[in-house]
């Protein structure tokens, strides 16, 4: 059952945090996420982060959690956040929190997707 | 609600509060409700309600201890799934609150406070039963059938 939480990539140039969430977002798995990101954030500093959710098979609201966290601390450093993707079913949740009024959310693939 | 309707089948599963049972948890309800040939969505719905009152007892009713954590699903007449997530934790003293979207105890923690509003966004009805120092009891039903869809 233990698979990749997420996938992280620092690009210097453009200063810019990437993750790729991956699998179940849960207050499990968020938790552990969490810690990791926040390491690379504290470390880099970045100006932007990207939080990419197209690999996201599931999420509740551990998961608003976790991203809201990461918004907030991305503020305090002075960067932004941008989500990049989320499916149906997590932007019902998003919206739920009145998520999309306060993050930047894109959509960067083709609509025919499957989940 | 109407008189009660006839259980056409059940489920009964009990474990520890620990963070990763949360996913199996809502895996075997997912499963078990899926007998009664829900939407994709339907289902989604479903997961995450559970998903959400497994942790509630994992994080607030259990905070510092391991408790047990029982769950209970029948398949009602007329294609109604009735979920109960029961434990015997610390209780809730404000209910009402408790409810409330966005209201947290554990803002440290990073808890989004969308708990109680997701089930009871993504179910029919939701009830919660809590008495501090004996434990919370939550009731999720969820009526699987020709409804409009949200989107």
């Amino acid at each position: 059952m233990e698979k990749d939480l997420f996938l992280s990539d620092y690009n210097e140039e453009t200063n810019t945090v990437s993750i790729i969430l991956c699998g179940e977002i849960d207050h499990h798995s968020a938790v552990i996420i969490r810690r990791e990101i926040d390491n690379m954030l504290l470390h880099t500093h970045p100006k932007n982060l990207i939080i990419e959710l197209y690999s996201v098979d599931f999420m509740d609201s551990s998961g608003l959690g976790l991203i809201m966290g990461r918004f907030s601390l991305m503020q305090k450093l002075g960067g932004t956040t941008i989500l990049r993707n989320p499916n149906e079913r997590i932007k019902k949740i998003l919206s739920l929190a009145g998520m999309e009024r306060i993050i930047k959310i894109e959509r960067t693939t083709e609509k025919n997707e499957k989940k | 609600m109407k008189k009660s309707k006839k259980i056409i089948n059940s489920m009964k599963i009990s474990f520890p509060s620990l963070s990763v049972n949360e996913s199996a948890a809502r895996a075997v309800v997912a499963a078990f409700s899926a007998q009664a040939d829900p939407t994709t969505n339907e289902l989604a719905d479903i997961k995450c309600a559970v998903s959400e009152a497994v942790t509630n007892s994992i994080v607030h009713a259990y905070p510092d201890t391991i408790g047990e954590i029982y769950i209970s699903v029948l398949i009602l007449e007329g294609r109604i799934i009735k979920i109960q997530i029961k434990d015997k934790g610390k209780g809730i003293e404000d209910v009402a609150k408790a409810r409330e979207p966005l209201y947290t105890t554990s803002p440290e923690s990073e808890r989004s406070g969308m708990g109680f509003t997701v089930m009871e966004s993504f179910t029919d009805k939701m009830s919660v039963r809590s008495k501090v120092g004996k434990g919370t009891t939550v009731v999720l039903l969820k009526a699987l059938g020709e409804r409009k869809m949200a989107e």
